[in-house]
């Protein structure tokens, strides 16, 4: 028998096991759990925590996906090539869908963006999966109202968030109990930094879509923020496309998320770039945040996550 | 690189936003946006200093109201260590949510107003924290900039709290005082304050000691079972959980609860491949080298030093509820680690009265934010360790049936014997 001693936890491991006894409560406590999984950063952390949760088990629930119609065809390659790497099954909600069918319209114009019509799609997901609870990638330190949000955010029959009414969440002990038709969203990554999140990536060579990195791009300035040329948004007489060494911070959709001028072509690259920046990943790349002061509130109070 | 929690605490007014903005601020953790963005608030709103309490209060409610309703956490980080900050509400009616934020912290920082000194709502927060068993305590006295600076003042308050403080279970204490809203030792060093040779707040976080959890005896609740279904790892079976006390090692011989049967730890799998050692507060997959039952639930433990197992227990009892009061008879969920089952109120013993921490023993119910302590019964025994011992395996929540709210949060002072203790 050995007696050899317990090793001294890296910050990265503490918040790794704090993340994978969250994941395990939620698949254990509940009947119908999934999965968000976009193939940006955070939800392939998050991913792969699951991978590591149930290991050498397969992962015991589905991933989903929103799609606006407007992302980045890197990250859905990314994003089918993982699921079937992980012989999971994906759900996928369609924006362009519900559009077609007349169910929603699209905003017109250079401003237009799927951001608000993300909602009732994922709502809609939500109820025809039957999750009674869904994992996503936030993680408090993104914004204000992210960073007041429980680990198992409870969601009424509308799907709203009740940010001044929140039970309370003690020690680990996680409540899961809801009436049919209520969920919870949960946060495993809640207590991650975006350097924690690309720490982890170095530490365990994960692979993440090429966008993340130092890329030629065709981009027009907008609100100080570099903005993909795309099909969907038109552009302001103003607005000139120019060819930039550009990567994306954050992924979302091509119509609001903006990239950031940059060089970095590797993971150690984008960790010395963010340890030096003094703009926040949403602040450089989230043109959704900045319609007003608590706008993220005001969304998940509609549903968002 | 080490983690701190550490929880912000005091009463309404004491500045804790502010000293958590000042705190990222002045260690350059506040982003360039971030900055902007409250400073341009605080200018259309005729304030006279960057309001940076503005960082934390997120909700729109808050920022509308100057308040904290809810606990913040914010996150930065000094070469030497990362911290997770939670910045807990001072009022009294938000109390519960300050006990969540409080509930994982190692580190409670309480602020005091030196011109109103120690009142009511610290002493109820550093009991609160020294019930939660947070083992360090820093008293910030704030705002000297508005008594002059003058030790005489920082004195007088430390010397009250003291007296307070002689009664509480906290093991170590620090007093510094400081100006969130200048800066005067929170980050750097106070050239107002020339009589104090203490550390600055920051100094003091970074160097505190992180009290280990493996020093208590190995406890390792089952959270869930794995079974592959694959032909890779078809006889596999594994207990995953995380390790809620003291260390598991391979060939360990440890007792599963509440079957009583032993078996001994044939491995210790995690993706990332076997260890031979697992500690708290690891999440790992346990197995046994011999088939017996186990399901979530369960818990492994060392079988030289096992937890209690009983339906019956005292515990402090934290009462979160709106609309109930908590009173002898009622039923409600519990969960303890990874157990859940249901409880009855036997009685309420007594009620504490946080200002002078006397128990009140003709208390027969508590309501919102009281805190008191009570007999419950199980209908099926929990496997527990007193929560001095063990915060894990020691806490426990109370659900109401009805509305599927957290009512009530408890930390057990021990087992009774249900024949010779209900006399009470």
């Amino acid at each position: 028998m050995t007696t050899s001693a317990p090793p001294e936890l890296t910050h990265l491991q503490v918040l790794e096991a704090e993340s994978i006894h969250i994941i395990r409560e939620v698949a254990a406590e509940f009947e119908h759990p999934g999965m968000l999984f976009s193939g940006g950063k955070d939800s392939i952390v998050m991913l792969r925590l699951a991978e590591k949760a149930f290991w050498p088990a397969r992962i015991p629930f589905p991933v989903a996906h929103v799609d606006t119609g407007h992302n980045f065809p890197e990250v859905l390659d990314y994003r089918d090539r993982r699921v079937a790497e992980l012989g999971i099954k994906l759900i996928v909600g369609s924006v362009q869908e519900s559009v077609d069918a007349g169910k929603l319209v699209d905003e017109t114009g250079p401003r237009m963006s799927r951001n608000r019509l993300q909602t009732p799609v994922l709502l809609e997901t939500i109820a025809s999966a039957k999750f009674d609870a869904v994992f996503g990638g936030g993680r408090r330190d993104e914004e204000k109202a992210r960073a007041k949000e429980r680990v198992y955010s409870f969601r009424d029959d509308f799907g709203q968030w009740d940010p001044k009414n929140q039970r309370p969440e003690l020690w680990d002990l996680y409540n899961s109990r809801h009436r049919v038709g209520e969920h919870f969203r949960v946060f495993p990554l809640s207590n991650w930094t975006e350097l924690d999140i690309w720490q982890y990536i170095a530490q365990d060579g994960i692979e993440i879509p090429s966008i993340y990195f130092a890329h030629q791009r065709e981009v027009f300035e907008r609100d100080g923020m570099l903005m993909a040329a795309n099909d969907y948004a038109t552009r302001y007489p103003t607005e000139t496309l120019s060819m930039q060494t550009v990567r994306y911070r954050t992924v979302g959709d091509m119509t609001c998320t903006a990239a950031v001028s940059s060089e970095a072509a590797t993971v150690e690259q984008v960790i010395a770039e963010i340890s030096a920046s003094r703009i926040t990943e949403r602040g450089s790349s989230r043109a959704d945040d900045k319609t007003s002061e608590a706008a993220m509130e005001d969304r998940k109070r509609e549903g968002y996550f | 690189m080490e983690m701190l929690r550490f929880a912000t605490v005091g009463s309404v007014d004491d500045g804790k936003s502010t000293l958590i903005g000042r705190l990222l601020y002045d260690s350059k953790s506040i982003m360039q946006d971030q900055l902007e963005s409250i400073e341009a608030t605080s200018e259309a709103r005729g304030e006279e200093y960057v309001n940076l309490a503005l960082l934390t209060d997120g909700l729109r409610a808050e920022r509308e109201q100057g308040i904290t309703i809810d606990v913040a956490y914010r996150y930065f980080s000094t070469p030497r260590r990362k911290f997770i900050i939670a910045d807990t509400p001072g009022h009294v009616q938000y109390t519960r949510n300050m006990v969540t934020g409080a509930s994982t912290a190692d580190l409670a920082l309480i602020l005091i107003d030196a011109r109103q000194g120690v009142v009511e709502q610290s002493r109820r927060h550093a009991f609160i924290s020294s019930l939660l068993g947070i083992p360090h305590l820093v008293v910030c006295v704030n705002k000297m900039d508005l008594v002059d600076y003058a030790e005489e003042r920082f004195d007088e308050v430390c010397a009250d709290f003291s007296v307070f403080a002689e009664r509480l279970d906290t093991r170590e204490i620090t007093y510094i005082p400081i100006s969130a809203l200048v800066g005067d030792n929170v980050v750097d060093h106070s050239d107002a304050m020339p009589w104090y040779d203490g550390p600055t707040l920051l100094e003091h976080l970074e160097t505190v000691e992180i009290d280990p959890e493996d020093n208590t005896a190995a406890r390792f609740p089952v959270q869930y079972v794995i079974r592959p279904m694959r032909n890779e790892y078809h006889d596999y079976r594994g207990y995953a959980g995380r390790v809620a006390g003291g260390v598991l090692r391979v060939g360990d011989t440890v007792t599963v609860l509440p079957s009583g049967k032993q078996s001994v730890i044939e491995g210790i799998d995690t993706y990332d491949g076997p260890l031979e050692v697992a500690a708290a507060p690891m999440s790992v997959t346990v197995r046994l080298s011999d088939d017996v039952d186990v399901s979530r639930g369960n818990m492994l433990v060392s079988t030289s030093d096992a937890p209690e197992v009983s339906q019956d227990f005292e515990a402090w009892v934290c009462w979160m509820a709106e609309r109930s009061e908590l009173t002898p008879g009622a039923r409600y969920s519990i969960k303890q680690t990874t157990h859940s089952a249901r409880a009855v109120v036997r009685s309420v013993i007594a009620k504490l009265e946080i200002n002078t921490l006397a128990e009140d023993i003709d208390a027969e119910s508590l309501a919102l934010n009281e805190i008191g302590r009570v007999l419950i019964r199980t209908t099926e025994p929990l496997f527990f360790d007193t929560y001095r011992t063990n915060r894990h395996t020691g806490s426990f929540i109370l659900v109401d049936e009805s509305t599927n709210g957290t009512v009530g949060a408890g930390m057990i002072l021990g087992a009774l014997n249900p024949e010779s203790d209900y006399a009470v």
